[in-house]
């Protein structure tokens, strides 16, 4: 996506029907997972909708859906943040806006050290 | 990406769902992040491509933001429009946690962007040049207004001059309690040693707090 093409940016915008702020503030790194079964319902979402719940069949950041669809951040959040209003997607858990807790940092350090 | 079928016109409504409004599980994956942070050039996503998983993506971010320096006097609201791109690679770490890395965007002037980056982040690494040593202010500067834990690593480019981490210290007036350390962007274990670094760095905190 080019910074010079002030289109590009206009056109994401429409697959969320004008909506730039998600009902929640979904960080960049919240997983999203497809439920069992919401694709079968799928069929009358936008193309991008559709998109996020088979790339999301396995846990699959915020970042990396919006990467995916080739659209800003906010759009892949608004999107995410419908189909998970609809059920058809679980947010997993990330840390409070404090940062996370001992038991999770702890999880970290063990993992940074045996990675 | 996909051509757009017709079929969004054609279907039917939405039932309305009886399940819960997005539902945020309490077991499952977890997912966390640290935020690498550095002036231009610096090396950040070299250091995020060192030791992600995946080779590093980028993404981009649409901001709007009050114009900085327009006349108030005008009575129309100016907003500028502007993308910001940020580079993150990924990190599985086993046990269903996931450690992502964003590397921050390159210049002072999307300082804005920064808030939303850090907002739930375990902490950051402000990489230096020992050869651009001011540019490492802001983000320094940054992450102690906003009280994030952060450690400071200074890249060892080929050439560079050999600072002590004291003096780095001393001409940076970084606190006593923020670790320091050499470290080479693109060597994963040198990054990997950053990493643990800021965790523990973060825990200590924490621990303190609780």
């Amino acid at each position: 996506m080019s910074t010079s093409d002030p289109d590009r940016l206009v056109r994401p915008y429409m697959v969320t029907r004008g909506r730039t702020r998600p009902a929640g503030d979904l960080p960049l790194e919240a997983l999203v997972e497809a439920r069992a079964g919401a694709g079968l319902r799928a069929a009358h979402r936008v193309t991008e909708a559709r998109r996020i719940l088979r790339k999301a069949a396995s846990p699959c950041s915020i970042a990396e859906l919006a990467v995916d669809l080739a659209v800003p951040i906010g759009v892949a959040r608004v999107l995410v943040s419908d189909l998970a209003a609809d059920g058809e997607v679980t947010i997993h858990r990330t840390a409070a806006d404090g940062g996370p807790d001992v038991p999770l940092l702890e999880r970290l350090l063990d993992g940074l050290s045996a990675c | 990406m996909d051509s757009a079928p017709v079929d969004g016109l054609l279907a039917p409504p939405a039932a309305p769902s009886p399940r819960p409004p997005t539902a945020s599980t309490a077991t499952g994956p977890v997912s966390t992040k640290i935020v690498i942070a550095g002036g231009f050039g610096v090396g950040k996503t070299t250091a995020v491509g060192a030791i992600s998983e995946i080779e590093p993506l980028r993404t981009e971010a649409a901001m709007t933001a009050a114009s900085v320096g327009v006349d108030d006097t005008d009575q129309v609201a100016q907003k500028t429009t502007t993308t910001v791109a940020m580079d993150f690679g990924r990190l599985t770490l086993g046990d269903g946690l996931v450690l992502y890395l964003f590397g921050t965007p390159g210049q002072d002037r999307f300082w804005f962007m920064w808030d939303e980056l850090v907002r739930g982040a375990v902490g950051a690494v402000a990489l230096v040049d020992t050869r651009r040593l001011a540019d490492g202010f802001p983000a320094i500067d940054y992450f102690e207004q906003r009280g994030l834990p952060f450690v400071v690593g200074i890249n060892t480019f080929d050439g560079a001059p050999a600072h002590h981490v004291d003096e780095v210290r001393e001409a940076l007036a970084i606190p006593a309690d923020v670790p320091i350390r050499p470290c080479d962007a693109r060597d994963r274990e040198s990054v990997r040693a950053l990493l643990i670094e800021v965790t523990r760095h973060a825990l200590h905190r924490a621990r303190a707090r609780a």
